[in-house]
């Protein structure tokens, strides 16, 4: 194959580059295998052990990748349309190696929380499973690829799989919920895909009268589009961008895909799909059209802290409980998209760490939220009272994911807030300070969620049974509601340990993550006001 | 009266004609002759074996003799034929192996007698419909088999049109090309009313386009002295001559093309034609028609029309605009999956002329290459309706495909990865083509020209998305229709145009190539 170009460019580490490729296909042999098993079981074994190698091969790729080495390591490209000047080229640099070890832990997290989940009659597990695998394929492929070509079909691709897991396997509503999920992506992506093309188009005045879509060699000459142009491209990035990680006002979609989806597709949904978006916003807007990031930032930092306040308020007035996940994702895709925008070593690493960190704190609380629905059969809060009674392990365990996704400090989602408003302050104080205002209110929905569900006597229909309406003191024999199984408490155990380890030590992921959230804010040209390293 | 005297002749030459070059025309044409000349000698009972197995070896014939031709000749520049009237250049030859291809495909469906007893064409199609005799010819075995012969005529004569290069030539091609559909249109074995109608239809609407490309013709012939492309495109470079006649004529024959390319608005007989033809001519006419008509529309406005752009592309803009919007708006509300395969086909002719109105190579080679794979797609997708069955023949209203996937997977992966491809979803050849259509519109200057129409994809995936939807996540009705296991044509053709549909999403580099080398002669 021919490896040159881009080893050329990446200079370092030519001999893993064939790891990345590996990482890609395999999710995709394991999922075409899984979808010709006709046993459920062994369907899902085969998926769990997939994914299991999967989270293998992530080790080697995070140990040869050197922190502060070039800016696309493990890459390999071959030529794909040379028509078009377009390879097939994949490569990582931190911010994309700590994604693909994200999706490395959850899918496998996500095969065993899913594991005795009830598929819509006549579905089989076969499918289910095979099309988390296809899924998985893609995301790796969206965060893997150098190639702005490559990573737009890896865009468009995962949402064919997604489309099926939510229309297929998902709740009610789970037609329309996967229509209107896959229209507002498509139609993200038709405008991006405008973009792409303006972007080939331009790249030829720039890069010597060669049109290309070859992530590095735009970074570096992209920089001398005028404004204008640079503008227009960036707003179509940017509305898919938004769109994926959901900014108010185009976030509409999540709540009802994220409520419609099964518990562990939710998971993947909120916790790396969703994460395209902002990583999108890091990979493609800021270096691609640097004077455009800076010139629409003050756009992007009050959608971004529009869907802080009202992510909090509307997560904290919902009754349902996988609607509620989609709401605090909103919220904390506004702090995410703030310490983006807010242009500083310390709040984009911030960001850069809550992507991460969001997808364990509320990857966990929506697998919790999933047991719980699992045994009471129902969504909604108000259907719920009293449950801490009946499992204890359960309720301590939603509260501590919960504590995790309210930014408790010692937990993991602590580091990355503060980074982002510390390194947001002096850039956009304004802006820092209503986020902080954020955090309080996620202390409140989160507190509030867990007191009506968890405390007091036993009550609500799902919990007593209709008979007993609201408020009913507990009935000792629905006690046949049981708590935490092996199963689940093993599924959960490795996320409670990251949840802590990252909250007192984010060092190892901050050490990968910080050359490159330099480099990225070195493309944007701008001086680090707090100084950072 | 010396003065009078007519001057004096040269004697007249026999042009110089590249019989190797137009060879493949001349097969399908000899091919589509002792067709005919089957229909009368052959007994009834050996007349569809005879047919089939003469159509075949014509369209590989064809093949071999245009893949000898290609490799011996690859002419960057092309040549010019019998009298300069027909152009053998790059973009012909592409056209050409696209048409042979789907002319190939068109013809296995046309040919399987496997889906239905007899196959989807009538008996005899002169009984009345309705009648007792209609229902004995329904149940029958036999067919007419002239479809074959006018298969044959009908290709030739697409070959002929996107070749040609002078306008009379394109008419006579034209015509030869209509006449055979229009007939073929009226010949289903069910349905047969509806079917007739859209033969009518079809003819009447057809004709009118006819008359206004005549008259067209004939204005540019005032204006221009010559019916030759090339001289046209000299005389509006240079000509005192009334501008009037220049647009008045290019008006009226461009409405005439579009009008074959089914670009809204004058599109208004596609989803009749599509819905009441039998599937496999509509599969013939969405596939090849297609190509044929955007072939002559490249060419004409290429070669006799560059020069004038300005004056013309304001309006073919609209034009543009009004097909893709009229496809994705209106294909929302189509319960009946041809007419829904109709307004997606006006959809992507809009597509297709913002690739053509590029007028550059880029936009040349983009709407070649978009041709190849929407033929393929559409094809194949024609080629798996005509699969789904109930008792009463084939089961096109939307409401019957529900739950589709459960009775026959295969058959619903294969149709959405077809839709999926039409509403352009990477790693299919859709995707492909729009990519390279409209980056030939951003480089020309047509920015919101492509973002319309990428706004218009996103509605149309929509519909193709809601049949998917239908397929997957509908419970089936219980008297549902079945879907036929294909025979060996049908399977060939569908499976056909899906490995095209994949490849070419997926490693396209090489017919970008074919389709990105050489410019048209003339």
């Amino acid at each position: 194959m021919n490896t040159q170009p881009a080893a050329m460019i990446a200079g370092t580490s030519g001999g893993g580059s064939g790891l990345l490729l590996a990482l890609l296909l395999l999710p995709l042999l394991g999922g075409i295998v899984v979808a010709f098993l006709k046993d459920d079981r062994m369907a899902k074994l085969t998926a769990l052990t997939v994914s299991l190698v999967e989270l293998v091969l992530v080790v080697p790729a995070w140990i040869t990748y050197v922190p502060n080495g070039s800016r696309i390591q493990l890459a390999l490209s071959v030529d794909w349309i040379p028509n078009f000047g377009i390879h097939f080229s994949l490569g990582i640099d931190g911010i994309a190696l700590t994604m693909i070890a994200l999706i490395g832990i959850l899918t496998p997290i996500v095969i065993g929380g899913s594991w005795a989940d009830k598929l819509p009659e006549g579905r089989g597990a076969a499918g289910f499973y095979s099309l988390l695998l296809v899924m998985q394929t893609g995301m790796v492929g969206v965060f893997a690829a150098t190639d702005v070509f490559l990573f737009y079909v890896f865009f468009e691709a995962v949402l064919v799989p997604m489309y099926f897991l939510v229309g297929r396997f998902g709740g009610p509503r789970r037609q329309y919920a996967a229509m209107k999920f896959f229209l507002y992506s498509l139609l993200g992506g038709l405008i991006m895909l405008a973009s792409v093309i303006g972007l080939y188009v331009v790249s030829k005045d720039y890069n010597n009268g060669v049109g290309t879509l070859d992530w590095q060699t735009l970074s570096t000459v992209m920089d001398q589009a005028p404004l204008s142009t640079q503008i227009w491209l960036f707003l179509g990035f940017f509305v898919a961008f938004a769109i994926k990680a959901p900014l108010v006002p185009l976030h509409t979609w999540l709540p009802d895909a994220t409520a419609e989806a099964p518990i562990g597709t939710g998971v993947l949904l909120v916790g790396v799909l969703d994460k395209i978006g902002t990583f999108g916003f890091l990979r493609y807007c800021l270096p691609l059209f640097p004077a455009a990031s800076k010139e629409l930032a003050p756009l992007v930092l009050i959608l971004s802290v529009l869907g802080i306040v009202y992510g909090a308020l509307l997560a904290a007035g919902q009754n349902d409980m996988k609607r509620l996940m989609a709401y605090i994702s909103i919220a904390h895709f506004g702090f995410i998209g703030l310490g983006i925008f807010a242009f500083s070593t310390q709040s984009i690493a911030g960001s850069a760490l809550y992507m991460v960190n969001h997808g364990l704190a509320t990857g966990m609380l929506f697998l919790v939220v999933g047991m719980v629905i699992a045994r009471g059969d129902s969504r909604s809060i108000r259907d719920y009272g009293g449950l801490a009674k009946l499992t204890p392990v359960l309720a301590g365990l939603f509260l501590f994911a919960g504590l995790a996704a309210l930014s408790l400090p010692g937990l993991n989602s602590f580091v990355s807030e503060f980074l982002v408003l510390v390194g947001s302050y002096p850039n956009a104080p304004v802006y820092a300070i209503i986020g902080a205002v954020g955090m309080i209110l996620a202390a409140a929905y989160v507190l509030w969620a867990y007191q009506r569900v968890f405390q007091g006597p036993v009550r609500g229909n799902a919990l007593v049974g209709l008979s007993g309406g609201p408020g009913t003191a507990g009935d000792p024999a629905k006690a046949s509601i049981a708590d935490l199984g092996v199963r689940e408490k093993v599924v959960l155990a490795p996320l409670v340990v990251l949840i802590i380890f990252l909250g007192f030590y984010p060092a190892p992921v901050l050490d990968v993550l910080q050359p490159t959230v330099d480099a990225t804010l070195q493309s944007v040209g701008l001086a680090d006001p707090v100084g950072g390293k | 009266m010396l003065a009078l005297q007519p001057p004096q002749q040269a004697p007249i030459e026999a042009p110089q004609i590249e019989y190797s070059a137009i060879l493949p025309i001349l097969i399908l044409l000899g091919a589509a002759c002792v067709g005919v000349l089957i229909e009368a000698f052959v007994s009834k009972a050996n007349r569809w074996a005879a047919q089939v197995t003469l159509s075949l070896l014509a369209i590989l014939g064809a093949g071999v003799a245009f893949i000898v031709y290609v490799t011996d000749n690859p002419p960057q520049r092309g040549l010019t034929t019998l009298y300069k009237t027909i152009a053998v250049d790059r973009p012909a030859l592409f056209l050409w192996g696209t048409l042979l291809a789907l002319g190939l495909g068109a013809l296995l469906l046309i040919a399987d007698r496997t889906i239905e007893r007899g196959g989807a064409f009538v008996a005899q199609a002169g009984i009345r419909p309705g009648t007792i005799q209609d229902r004995v010819q329904a149940a029958s075995g036999g067919m007419q088999t002239e479809v074959f012969p006018l298969t044959m005529f009908a290709l030739s004569g697409m070959m002929v049109f996107c070749a040609a290069n002078d306008l009379l030539t394109m008419f006579i091609a034209l015509e030869v090309l209509s006449l055979p559909l229009y007939l073929m249109c009226g010949l289903a074995r069910r349905r047969r009313l509806i079917s007739q109608e859209s033969a009518v239809k079809y003819f009447l609407l057809g004709a009118f386009a006819s008359a206004f490309f005549l008259y067209g013709l004939a204005l540019l012939y005032g204006y221009a002295g010559s019916v030759k492309l090339a001289d046209i495109a000299n005389a509006a470079a240079g000509s005192a001559a009334s501008d009037t006649l220049l647009f008045a004529g290019f008006g009226l024959l461009v409405v005439g093309l579009l009008f074959k390319a089914s670009v809204g608005p004058f599109h208004a007989w596609t989803p009749d034609v599509y819905q009441g033809a039998p599937t496999p001519i509509t599969a013939f006419m969405a596939a090849c028609t297609k190509v044929a008509a955007f072939g002559g529309i490249l060419r004409v406005l290429t070669v006799g029309f560059e020069s004038t752009s300005w004056e013309w592309r304001g309006v073919l803009w609209v034009v543009a605009i009004a097909s893709m919007v009229i496809g994705a708006v209106l294909g929302l509300t189509q319960t009946d999956v041809k007419r829904m395969l109709a307004y997606s086909s006006i959809a992507h002719a809009g597509f297709l002329l913002v690739g053509a109105l590029a007028l550059r190579p880029e936009g040349l080679s983009g709407t070649l290459f978009y041709l190849l794979t929407y033929g393929f797609t559409t094809l194949a997708a024609f080629g798996a309706v005509s699969l789904v069955r109930d008792s009463s023949g084939e089961a096109t209203h939307l409401s019957q495909w529900a739950g589709l996937a459960k009775r026959s997977p295969v058959l619903a992966a294969v149709f959405t990865f077809l839709l999926l491809a039409m509403a352009g979803i990477p790693l299919t050849s859709g995707f492909v083509g729009k990519f390279v259509v409209f980056s030939a519109g951003i480089q020309d200057g047509m920015t919101p020209l492509v973002v319309i129409a990428l706004l218009a994809s996103a509605v149309a995936a929509f519909f193709y998305l809601r049949v998917i939807v239908l397929m997957y996540f509908s419970e089936p009705a219980p008297d549902g229709p079945t879907v036929t296991v294909p025979g060996t044509f049908t399977t060939a053709a569908i499976t056909l145009g899906v490995l095209v549909t994949l490849i070419l999403g997926v490693v396209p580099a090489f017919a970008l190539d074919w389709a990105g080398t050489g410019t048209f002669a003339f």
